[in-house]
């Protein structure tokens, strides 16, 4: 299985790499693109149906209007022009996964076309990718295969499949050739990915969860040799759906295509798929200009012709661009490099954005997020996010700031407010978890220890002054917790003083 | 024969208001006329064995007091090509023999929310594809004037039996003809509205671009209350037009009783001249144009030089259309399967699809894939769609000059049973001069114009009008219907022969 492949920085040297995208998206509308199905995921399968769905006799698809507003939205974020008049078409091929035995898809005039997207590499190097154009179409439904190896279709033997995904809407997003990333093409694959992600999201208009398939990536790849115009022969790797399988991938598929070439070979046209386990591609069906899908224009639908009202309002209500919002926020939080890097590959950055506005200090929030929380989160399995609010990460910070809480009993607060058991100040009545504020309390717990270990006394006593931390720690445990270790080092001072 | 079967559906609406007849008893006595004479018309693939109970709820209902719509309570037969819950939907092939709706077509549903009663299903050539009926998988329809001669096609079914007396009232399909020839050739009424002025949710699609859904019956009257109740906006359909309709039995009511005919400008097609139809075709639409001429109508040749190319772009829109949308029929979802020992689902899909389609809609499927594949699109799909709109362009032209085209509905009047089956080009050639109408979406009426006096068999005439006037085509329809039914004596259909008089 595995091809020969060459060095990467060898294969860079000899061959210019010409990256190309498809990135399907999948909208969160209530109901599909042409039904009043509902649009969901991980229901019960052949249960969210319409007749147009299966493709029965008689049925008729109705173009969901909230799905065309997602996608002019998503036109406009790719800085997209936004067609005044565009169509669908059915794309016709016979698959059990297709409920009609066609696709309606948008062919030869899209609703968006002609856009460029800034992508910010690790190093914050900027990369405008080209946009071709994105159109809208029906997800197909889910074929499981059973009883072959490796769930594929060859040899298994029957294969069921599961219509709810039938007639999901898509964006499709098709990049034009991308040149001039070179070393830096297997991450700018990922970093493209990672933008449309982070675009959808501000948009709100998909759930973008890469491992449920709500954003799918097709890479294709070519290499010409080092002063060649010609283009030459690409690869479409299917279904990369991680960015780090799409940097992955990308890099794959040029060390091989460079082994071959260098080998006086020739690149097949074809489809690949990728093998997470083993990091490589493998050949799929052929794929050449004259596959035949027939299209022609949906006779059951009319041309989509927004009005320039509705896109302008849209274009109005655009979020600000996600590398634009990046820098913006990187500036106005302080943050270093790395510590900002880490909010962003975590994903949490609306999160700590919230929680600063919320009241805390960029610094507390981003420590909140990124490393209790997380871990909460990655002990359960679940996303940070999931667990808490913003506001509730800010409330509990300011019961830190004002002296309530020390940094210790706010995990245990935040533990509370994970399991449920109210609002931080709730949890802190409900578990007695307030830092001791009452002297009179702390003093006797000092005088009782400053009792028991008089040498330590002694020391104090001497000017030895960081001797105090013994008591500090006996104070503590006599407190449970809840004392505010300066305060005690305070008294203890003073009592000593006595 | 039972006197209620003769009524039209205004006179039977009125004696069920009236309460000189239950819809049990107009139900029975259509019921018992379909026992007595379908055995030898072969009208209906299916009789609803649920009709006496509708009929029946309507009965209750009136006798309650409910206000029901104006033909509440009147037989409905209903084209196989219209899905329904309650019978088997085939559309005339066996790949959908005994198939069941989840949900009525929406014309179903509006028939039966406005209290008609719905008979039976009728036969149809496989899919909507032919001229003659003959092209049912379930044998063909025969023509009530002659039971030796196709009842015309698609919806030959529909025809026969509103013809028949099977029916008072019938819904068709129409993509090139197929309500309009069949009402030619058994001396019927047929209309195919405006395109998108009724919905086609639920009408299991032949040519989405040139179905239309509409009404078969034995008078223009009868026809506008069944489009008044069918008619209109459907959200399930996107193509359907959100016009606010007049009523058309309203319009036909005035052209029966007014002088709509005063000054009516008619256009005669000069590139439809008499020598392309048969003598006594030619001969009873010239009788026609007196009549017309005779109530002040005025007579205009008009050219629609483009006319000519319809048949041909017809037959490559319509298979291109056609080889998409019965790709859904694969055996996977629903419908027939032929089941292999061992096959890929592509082998199940394949011998089902051999099995269960019939040779005139696997010839088209292979006529349409042939024409949307690649390198081949623009010189034939892409051809046939300009030649479209210089058949829109025709009318537009022809429609400032005149307020409507008048042609023969049909060439010929019925020809034998299979007579023309081995040859389809002549077949086709029998949708001249109903074609241009779907092509240009607009709307286009069949009513008996008499006798050809060669053969002695139904003749129609076709008046044509600019999309959205269909009401144009009631009142005109209605004017010369009442004119040419007082010239007769009487209804046409009184002269056709006695059926079943032996059972």
């Amino acid at each position: 299985m595995a091809a020969k492949i060459m060095d990467f920085d060898k294969a860079l040297e000899l061959f210019e790499p010409v990256l190309g995208f498809e990135v399907h998206v999948e909208l969160n509308t209530k109901t599909k693109m042409f039904s009043d199905a509902p649009n969901s995921f991980g229901r019960e399968p052949n249960t969210d149906l319409a007749p147009v769905d299966l493709g029965l006799p008689g049925s008729m698809p109705v173009v969901n209007g909230q799905a065309v507003e997602y996608s002019i939205s998503l036109g406009l974020a790719l800085g997209c022009s936004i067609a005044a008049s565009s169509r669908f078409a059915r794309k016709n091929y016979f698959y059990p996964d297709l409920g009609k035995n066609y696709q309606i898809s948008q062919y030869d005039e899209p609703i968006a076309y002609e856009g460029q997207v800034e992508v910010e590499l690790e190093d914050g190097t900027l990369f405008q990718v080209p946009i071709e154009r994105a159109h809208m179409e029906e997800d197909a439904g889910k074929l499981t295969h059973v009883g072959g190896a490796a769930g594929r279709i060859q040899g298994a033997e029957y294969s069921l499949v599961d219509y709810n995904r039938a007639g999901v809407p898509l964006v499709e997003i098709v990049t034009k050739p991308i040149f001039g990333a070179e070393h830096n093409a297997p991450e700018l694959g990922a970093a493209y990915v990672r933008t449309i992600r982070d675009i959808v999201r501000a948009l709100g208009i998909s759930d973008a969860r890469m491992e449920r398939g709500n954003i799918r990536c097709d890479a294709n790849v070519s290499l010409r040799p080092r002063g060649q115009e010609k283009l030459g022969t690409r690869t479409e790797t299917k279904n990369v759906n991680s960015m780090r399988s799409v940097e992955r991938a990308v890099r794959y598929e040029i060390q091989r295509q460079a082994a071959i070439l260098a080998d006086g070979g020739t690149i097949t046209q074809e489809t690949r798929h990728w093998h997470e386990d083993t990091g490589v591609t493998s050949p799929g069906r052929p794929k050449s200009d004259a596959d035949d899908y027939r299209y022609f224009p949906e006779p059951d639908l009319l041309p989509v012709v927004p009005s320039l009202e509705l896109i302008e309002e849209l274009r109005a209500a655009l979020p600000e661009p996600p590398a634009a919002r990046r820098r913006r926020l990187k500036a106005e939080w302080g943050f270093a490099d790395i510590e900002f890097q880490g909010v962003v590959n975590a994903g949490l950055l609306d999160e700590v954005e919230a929680t600063i506005a919320a009241g805390a200090t960029p610094t507390a929030a981003r420590k909140w997020w990124m490393s209790e929380i997380s871990r909460l989160a990655n002990a359960d399995g679940r996303e940070p996010a999931e667990l808490v609010t913003p506001g509730q990460v800010a409330e509990l910070q300011k019961l830190v700031d004002a002296g309530t809480l020390t940094d210790k009993l706010a995990r245990q607060v935040l533990e509370g407010m994970v399991a449920g058991e109210g609002t931080p100040q709730e949890i802190v009545d409900a578990r007695g978890l307030a830092v001791v504020s009452d002297d009179g309390a702390l003093i006797a717990a000092i005088d009782e220890a400053l009792q028991a270990q008089p040498d330590v006394l002694a020391k104090i006593k001497d000017g030895k002054v960081q001797a105090a931390g013994a008591i500090i720690g006996a104070v503590m445990k006599a407190m449970r917790g809840q004392a505010d270790a300066a305060r005690v080092r305070e008294l203890i001072l003073e009592r000593a003083a006595q | 024969m039972s006197d209620i079967i003769r009524l039209t559906a205004a006179e039977l609406a009125d004696k069920l208001a009236a309460g000189e007849v239950s819809s049990v008893e107009a139900t029975q006595a259509h019921l018992d006329r379909i026992a007595a004479v379908d055995g030898d018309v072969h009208a209906f693939l299916h009789v609803n064995e649920k009709a006496l109970d509708a009929a029946a709820d309507i009965d209750r209902r009136r006798a309650a007091g409910e206000q029901l719509g104006p033909i509440a309570g009147v037989p409905l037969a209903v084209k196989d090509v219209l899905v329904t819950t309650d019978m088997p939907s085939t559309s005339g092939s066996k790949i959908l023999e005994g198939y069941m709706s989840p949900f009525d077509a929406t014309v179903v549903a509006r028939s039966r929310a406005a209290g008609l009663v719905p008979l039976g299903k009728t036969n149809m050539d496989e899919f909507a594809m032919g001229s003659s009926t003959e092209h049912s998988a379930y044998g063909p329809t025969h023509n009530p004037w002659d039971l030796e001669r196709i009842p015309g096609g698609s919806g030959g079914g529909s025809a026969a039996a509103v013809a028949a007396f099977e029916a008072p009232l019938a819904l068709g399909s129409d993509t090139g003809g197929s309500i309009r020839q069949p009402a030619h050739v058994t001396g019927t009424v047929g209309m195919k509205p405006t395109y998108g002025g009724v919905s086609r949710y639920g009408a299991i699609a032949l040519a989405s671009s040139l179905d239309q859904v509409g009404p078969v019956t034995r008078t223009v009257l009868d026809a506008g209350l069944l489009h008044d109740v069918i008619g209109g906006h459907d959200p399930h359909d996107s193509t359907s037009l959100t016009d606010a309709w007049p009523s058309f039995a309203d319009a036909a009511r005035e052209g029966a009783g007014g002088d709509v005919l005063k000054g009516l400008k008619v256009g005669v097609v000069k590139e439809l001249p008499d020598s392309g139809f048969q003598a006594g075709v030619a001969e009873s639409f010239r009788a026609s144009l007196d009549v017309l001429q005779a109530h002040g109508a005025e007579i205009v040749e008009i050219s629609a030089p483009h006319f000519e190319y319809g048949v041909a772009a017809y037959y490559l829109i319509l298979p291109a259309e056609a080889s998409s949308n019965l790709a859904k029929f694969d055996s996977v979802r629903f419908g027939m399967r032929v089941d292999l020992n061992g096959g890929t689902v592509e082998d199940v899909m394949a011998a089902t699809r051999d099995a269960g389609f019939g040779d005139e809609v696997k010839r088209r499927i292979i006529l349409g894939t042939y024409a949307l594949s690649a390198g081949y699109y623009d010189a034939y799909y892409g051809s046939a769609q300009k030649v479209r709109t210089l058949i829109q362009q025709d009318f537009t032209n022809a429609f400032a000059e005149v307020d409507v085209i008048a042609t023969p509905s049909a060439p010929t009047t019925a020809f034998k049973l299979g007579e023309k089956i081995g040859d389809p080009l002549q077949m086709y050639l029998n949708d001249l001069t109903t074609i241009p109408a779907n092509l240009a979406g607009v709307p286009g009426i069949s009513i008996p114009s008499g006798l050809a006096s060669d053969d002695g068999l139904p003749v129609g005439i076709q008046f044509l009008a600019p999309a959205r006037e269909d009401a144009r085509l009631y009142r005109v329809g209605a004017a010369l219907e009442a004119a040419l039914v007082d010239s007769w004596g009487g209804p046409l259909l009184d002269r056709a022969p006695v059926l079943g008089g032996a059972r």
